[in-house]
């Protein structure tokens, strides 16, 4: 046995069904080895996009999604998917090829010092030097990836350390980390003070953030809300965490949110944040709004409470387990008032469209895709005025949302929904995007079509890079720069060439029949729809 | 900005030392002075940092450290209940007739410096002691030629026994 063998059987214990990835000589052992083991390979076309399609089975499965590509470019290329789930808090491990250990540090051809190179992006890395460690190190990487604030690790494994001979493979059963030991259940003193908060309070609000969906709380989280009428607000990574239809689901909070939710938070007296860090596009300032309220900040990571917003009642631990708690807290406030309010917020709040009948409304085409689409779908955004137009309008019932909201990487709609379809391959996947970000992972059909993963991809093509094109707008008064992307090629050929189903939505005339051709399609599908160049998401 | 002195107690792993200090570059925190030693148990590594910032700062500062994995333990070394120590190396460029001069200031019973190296056109001073103390001795070499300075950033620890982390 050797240590690729190893890694292979490290995989195995995991639990690991696939492997995202693209090979290198120095990845190669590993290669090899997996050719003896169940675990399925997929060839992504560029390594970036080995991270997006684990982190998108990540997100659909609750699992540690695996990548493993080569040594130099293969590794430097995975940085931007690595920085991407880190921002997300989404669990992966990254294997990385490594040059010959003994040649380390000397500018080797492909080197590249992937460790110190991801630093700031990982929960952790290692740098494995021997091949007998590999056994600890996956089981430590694994536990550290999936557990407390969930994060990537990644693990460099030099070319000669996989060929090494190693002792016979024998699997930790427990994890000896002496200074790795997130809190689970939330200080019970922490909880009955926000308990005793709410008893006072007349306008409590939750916000949820990613953070309910990572520590699977979404389920308590609706039923605290619902045995005790408190209104939920949510940030972009919390949308889907309860249904849009859910009554007391005021939609989501921000700089891009509904007004109505902003204000509902902001007028609130008592706030519950949980699984939300309280970032720059959600809440702007911090300060200004927290003044006038008690702020309950419920997190798995204690660096988060505090960072941007001075809690009044912190409690570090896991959602799922402190809303349990809260929720057998026999908490006594009458919010009807309150909620009186806020329908009457969300009736009179509405923002007002006046979309061009020459192209397709994106706003009215996501709700009435999202209407269509099935119970337990995912639909995957992309980055830009898309995805912008994507959470404000689409209605997820039992389903799920994703995207990138930290790092807001563009081209992660396409390799994640292509990582969530291979993992749930019965359910309803669609990715949206624009056709700037289209661009940057559109080399991932080929992907699809050699793996047989369907793919249901719509590009809202506007000829612009919109979103940057918008803050030109307001900010330079229409003095564009590097925006204007035509000279795209012709997307029926795209698909075509790809062996993709095409279809194209000029205008809303006969939307409701080019969705249900899409949804249908047992093909993979790729839908076009002509956007207004000038359309806003304000 | 108030300065604070944090004790960490880390896993001795390879590079450990470039994860706090890249932690502290990337974040924008301040380091003073950062010293690091292996403990009496090889499994651990002991760094001193000192740093500086406003209240919400000190408080990051101290749970992002404490989020990195290596990290075992972090405490405040509050100087009323801790002892700091740093040295200092110091060549002064002195002729022979006025060598004697910077021999009395070091032994005297503030100072107890020593004088490590003595060569025709200067000598070295080893000094230990506090910032303060460092500070102190270096104006009070006020026109003589400091050739070379080298000061170790200070070490510290908690007084009593009350706050040691007994390590498993």
């Amino acid at each position: 046995m050797i240590g690729a063998d190893s890694i292979v059987k490290c995989l195995e214990e995991e639990g690991v069904d696939v492997v995202f990835g693209y090979p290198g000589v120095a990845i190669c052992p590993f290669y090899n080895s997996i050719l003896n083991s169940d675990i399925k390979t997929v060839l992504i076309r560029t390594e970036q996009n080995a991270a997006h399609a684990a982190s998108g089975l990540a997100r659909v499965t609750g699992k540690t999604g695996v990548c493993a590509v080569t040594s130099g470019p293969g590794a430097t290329n995975v940085i931007t998917g690595i920085a991407t789930a880190f921002a997300d808090s989404i669990p992966l491990i990254v294997i990385t090829g490594q040059v010959n250990s003994s040649l380390l540090g000397s500018d080797v051809f492909q080197e590249a010092d992937i460790t110190g190179a991801v630093e700031s992006f990982v929960k952790y890395s290692y740098l494995v030097r021997d091949a007998d460690d590999i056994p600890r190190i996956f089981k430590e990487a694994f536990h550290l990836a999936g557990t407390g604030r969930k994060g990537p690790v990644l693990i460099d494994i030099p070319i000669d350390i996989q060929n090494a001979p190693t002792a016979r493979f024998k699997y930790p059963e427990t994890i000896s980390m002496r200074t790795y030991k997130p809190t689970v259940k939330g200080h019970a003193v922490q909880i009955q003070k926000a308990v005793k908060a709410l008893n006072h309070a007349k306008r409590p609000i939750i916000c949820a953030g990613g953070g309910v969906h990572l520590a699977g709380a979404c389920d308590i989280l609706r039923k605290f809300s619902e045995k005790y009428s408190i209104p939920t607000v949510h940030t972009m990574m919390g949308k889907g965490a309860l249904p849009s239809a859910y009554k007391l689901n005021y939609g989501m909070v921000g700089n891009n949110g509904k007004p109505y939710a902003n204000r509902a938070m902001n007028e609130s007296d008592l706030l519950i944040m949980v699984g939300a860090r309280v970032a720059d596009r959600a809440i702007s300032q911090p300060d200004i709004i927290f003044d006038n309220k008690t702020l309950v900040h419920i997190d798995v990571d204690p660096a988060e409470i505090g960072k941007n917003a001075k809690a009044t009642i912190p409690i570090v631990g896991d959602a799922d387990s402190i809303l349990n708690e809260m929720y057998d807290g026999e908490i006594l406030c009458d919010t009807s008032e309150w909620i009186e309010t806020l329908e009457e917020y969300r009736k009179t709040m509405y923002p007002k469209r006046n979309p061009n009948p020459k192209y397709v409304d994106p706003c009215e085409f996501i709700r009435r895709l999202t209407e269509k689409m099935e119970d337990d779908s995912i639909y995957v955004a992309d980055v830009g005025q898309n995805q912008i137009w994507s959470c404000s309008n689409a209605v997820v019932k039992n389903g799920q949302f994703l995207t990138s909201g930290g790092m807001g990487t563009m081209g992660y709609s396409i390799p994640a929904a292509m990582g969530a379809k291979y993992a749930c391959p019965d359910k309803q996947v669609v990715a949206v995007c624009g056709d700037g970000s289209f661009q940057m992972s559109l080399m991932e059909l080929a992907t699809m079509r050699q793996h047989n993963i369907q793919g249901k991809i719509i590009v809202m093509n506007n000829g612009y890079l919109g979103m940057v094109r918008e803050y030109q707008h307001y900010t330079y008064k229409d003095h564009y720069s590097v925006v204007d992307i035509s000279g795209s090629p012709d997307l029926s050929k795209i698909a075509e060439a790809y062996g993709f189903k095409y279809l194209c939505l000029e205008n809303m005339d006969n939307c409701n029949e080019v969705i249900d051709d899409f949804l249908d399609s047992s093909d993979s599908v790729l839908l076009e729809l002509n956007i207004d160049p000038m359309d806003l998401v304000k | 900005m108030k300065q604070k002195v944090f004790q960490l107690l880390v896993d001795n792993t390879s590079g450990v030392l470039s994860r706090i200090s890249g932690l502290f570059s990337r974040r924008g925190y301040n380091i003073e002075s950062i010293t690091a030693g292996v403990t009496a148990d090889p499994r651990y590594t002991r760094i001193t940092i000192v740093t500086s910032g406003d209240d919400e700062i000190l408080d990051q500062i101290e749970k992002q450290v404490f989020k990195l994995v290596d990290v075992r333990d972090i405490k405040v070394l509050e100087p009323e209940h801790s002892v700091y120590r740093e040295l200092a190396l110091i060549k002064v460029k002195v002729s022979a007739d006025r060598r004697q001069e910077i021999i009395a200031i070091a032994d005297t019973d503030n100072f107890r410096a020593k004088i490590i190296d003595v060569c025709k056109e200067a000598l070295i001073v080893e000094l230990t002691g506090n910032q303060d103390k460092i500070d102190t001795f270096i104006s009070l070499l006020d026109g003589y030629e400091i050739l070379e300075l080298a000061r170790t950033g200070i070490a510290g620890l908690g007084r009593g026994i009350d706050n040691v982390t007994y390590l498993p």
